[in-house]
């Protein structure tokens, strides 16, 4: 009985240990990146093409659940506003709950599905097909080389495709409050731009997502570059960016949040 | 010239405090191809990674070129590793890039060349492992002879002194491997550097190489030229060099006696 | 992919990326009201400021002039003292009138400058002396109950 005690204590003990540890390593490899990432700039070429891969790729899947998103927030917020009789409200909830939380978050979650995914697995193949020691050997730093422009393409990509989501949620809002439903187009309006502000609004999201793109971007090379360099680990490093990825977002979102719409 | 290009003495190496190269002594002499043969896992590869400085030796040392490898800092590492070429187990070439970038890379990455002068040199390359009209191809669509080729002439791409080749035999057809070994002792020739196979393709090294070093549970214990080589009644190489199923190297796993296993459990 | 193609594609992501945060900033969020120009600084006392936020707009004659800058308590009079950051390009007279009112009947509240007919203007950071507090719901219903109870006993 004692014995069998010990033995968890002693299972928990380690996988405690080995998280903490993963979680110092991940550290000093975000550090690496930062330090080593002179080329990505200097050699601005190598961030512009996984820009392509992170970004451009991602902005079909961003664009079309921005406009379903913001057309299911004009119907639902339709619905519940014209009960109290200020339909012309429809504008207000549709650009707030899309700039402060729903763009920021949702874009994310899916960058981390469509891009992270993306950059861990193709960093994870890298690793397991010998491609990054292969570079090591060749005195090239595959920190510097294949990390560090991933990593800045995520952070750049990230803000803008938030951006564009809430936009394109913006106009599906419109689509269905106005086009479809009769709301006044100048009261969807006016009352929109008198009730989002800028600083405390808008930059805040841009902040959010800046963030979101940091951390998600950090997760995938993380986990590609620490993957084991099998099938299966890949395919495990791919998951566990996923599942990582929305968690951190959700929490780091609720963290964000309380500092920033606290108060005021 | 006197000093040779490689000089490994009394190399150490534990991994997981798992020993896995103990004492081992090789000389690699200028312009001489040399193997190191030996069973799977017998610490082969990483002796490979050891003179590259992937790895930290234990105890004892690696010299390159008269410098200790693992003494050099980060840049002195590099420097040293512009000098090296390494040909992997299965090419490991970029597959996100075409062939001729592939073997451009390291002259993009390391040198200001302009472009022309880039694109001649690569040709030149790919020329000299016959695959000059491949250059526009990906990786993905080159058979593994040929993936094989492409990462060889990657790996001379800046004129190495030393050339690394880790299995280079491997899952190749008898005419394919022919060609490699072929370009092995060519390329060697021509370069003047010195190369290293790390391989347990016996009949096919011991044709191209000067000198062989036979490693087991990361020892070396045998060393001597082809010819000694063939000609050894040392047990555990003449199982090696003729392929013999039971010998010094046994057939069977570790394991209980066989009569104890089979009827012991029944009388438990 | 040619590294032309790439560039163009990357380049049309990032303007319309940035197309959008525009959007945002402009037709959304009220970038284009908020004056950046210069403010000056004017400062009024109130009994109550109702629902009265940091941000909140000023208007006048219902169009913004300012926003409300910081809101504090007076510790030894046990007033609120609201600083706003006006506009510059407007002046008020030394007898505005600064009263707390609600857009809507369940709208946010903002400050209204009523303007009077002084000929002298403020100067920055002085304080506004007419003031109306904000209008507290409880108050007006325990306000109107009292006078229909008086109304009921002058009947008598």
């Amino acid at each position: 009985m004692l014995d069998r005690a010990a033995t968890a204590l002693r299972g928990l003990g380690s996988r405690v240990t080995s998280r903490l540890w993963r979680l110092g390593f991940a550290s000093r490899f975000f550090l690496a990146t930062l330090l080593y990432s002179g080329p990505s700039f200097r050699r601005f070429f190598l961030t512009v093409r996984e820009i392509y891969f992170t970004g451009v790729l991602s902005l079909i899947i961003i664009l079309v659940s921005g406009l379903f998103v913001g057309m299911v927030l004009g119907l639902q917020g339709y619905d519940t506003l014209q009960r109290y009789g200020s339909s012309e409200a429809l504008g207000i909830l549709v650009a707030l709950s899309l700039v402060r939380e729903l763009g920021p978050v949702v874009s994310a979650l899916l960058f981390a599905s469509r891009a992270g995914s993306a950059i861990t697995a193709e960093i994870g193949l890298m690793k397991a097909t010998e491609q990054l020691s292969a570079m090591e050997m060749m005195a090239v730093n595959p920190i510097a080389r294949v990390v560090a422009p991933r990593f800045w393409a995520g952070v750049i990509s990230m803000p803008l495709l938030a951006a564009l989501f809430s936009a394109m949620g913006i106009f599906g809002g419109y689509l269905v409050g106005v086009v479809l439903i009769g709301v006044d187009e100048g009261s969807f309006w006016s009352q929109m731009q008198a009730s989002v502000d800028f600083r405390e609004d808008i930059v805040n999201g841009v902040i959010k997502s800046a963030v979101f793109g940091i951390l998600v971007s950090w997760i995938a090379v993380f986990e590609g570059y620490d993957s084991e360099p099998t099938a299966e680990g890949v395919s495990g490093a791919t998951t566990r960016t996923v599942v990582t990825s929305s968690l951190v977002i959700l929490a780091a979102d609720f963290v964000l949040t309380a500092f920033m719409f606290r108060g005021a | 010239m006197s000093e040779p290009l490689v000089q490994i003495s009394n190399l150490n190496f534990t991994y997981d405090r798992r020993p896995v190269l103990t004492g081992i002594n090789m000389t690699i002499p200028r312009g001489k191809v040399v193997a190191i043969m030996g069973q799977s896992g017998c610490g082969k590869t990483t002796t490979l990674r050891l003179i590259g400085g992937q790895l930290r030796p234990t105890q004892g040392e690696v010299r390159f070129a008269g410098k200790v490898v693992h003494e050099l800092g980060t840049d002195g590492l590099y420097a040293s590793r512009r000098r090296m070429g390494m040909l992997f187990q299965f090419g490991a070439l970029f597959t996100d890039i075409s062939v001729f970038d592939n073997v451009a890379f390291q002259m993009r990455e390391h040198t200001d060349l302009p472009e022309a002068m880039i694109r001649d040199l690569v040709l030149l390359k790919l020329n000299a492992v016959g695959l000059r009209g491949a250059q526009d191809l990906m990786p993905s669509e080159l058979s593994g002879g040929m993936a094989r080729r492409v990462a060889l002439a990657r790996a001379i791409a800046l004129d190495p002194l030393l050339m690394m080749y880790d299995e280079p035999f491997t899952g190749l057809d008898p005419i394919t491997m022919g060609i490699i070994g072929q370009l092995i002792r060519t390329l060697n020739d021509a370069l003047g550097g010195s190369s290293i196979i790390v391989t347990h393709d016996v009949q096919e090294s011991l044709q191209i190489v000067d000198y062989v070093y036979f490693m087991a549970d990361g020892k070396v214990v045998a060393e001597g030229t082809p010819d000694e080589i063939r000609a050894s009644d040392k047990a555990y190489v003449h199982q090696f060099v003729w392929g013999e199923m039971d010998g010094p190297v046994p057939f069977q796993y570790p394991s209980a006696p066989y009569r104890e296993q089979i009827y012991g459990a029944a009388h438990a | 992919m040619n590294r032309m193609t790439l560039d163009l594609w990357v380049g049309v992501f990032v303007a319309i990326g940035l197309g959008a945060l525009l959007f945002l900033a402009l037709k959304v969020g009220n970038l284009a009201s908020t004056n950046t120009g210069e403010t000056y600084v004017l400062k009024a006392n109130f009994d109550n400021i109702g629902g009265l936020k940091v941000r909140a707009p000023v208007k006048s004659a219902g169009v913004v002039v300012g926003r409300v800058s910081d809101i504090r308590l007076d510790g030894e009079r046990y007033e609120a003292v609201v600083t706003m950051n006006i506009s510059s390009q407007f002046m008020f007279p030394r007898d505005t009138f600064a009263k707390i009112r609600t857009s809507g009947l369940l709208g946010e509240q903002y400050i209204g400058l009523a303007v009077g007919g002084d000929t002298e203007l403020f100067k920055p950071g002085e304080s506004v002396k007419k003031t109306e507090s904000a209008m507290v719901l409880e108050d007006l219903v325990g306000q109107f109950l009292f006078d229909k109870a008086a109304e009921g006993k002058d009947k008598k």
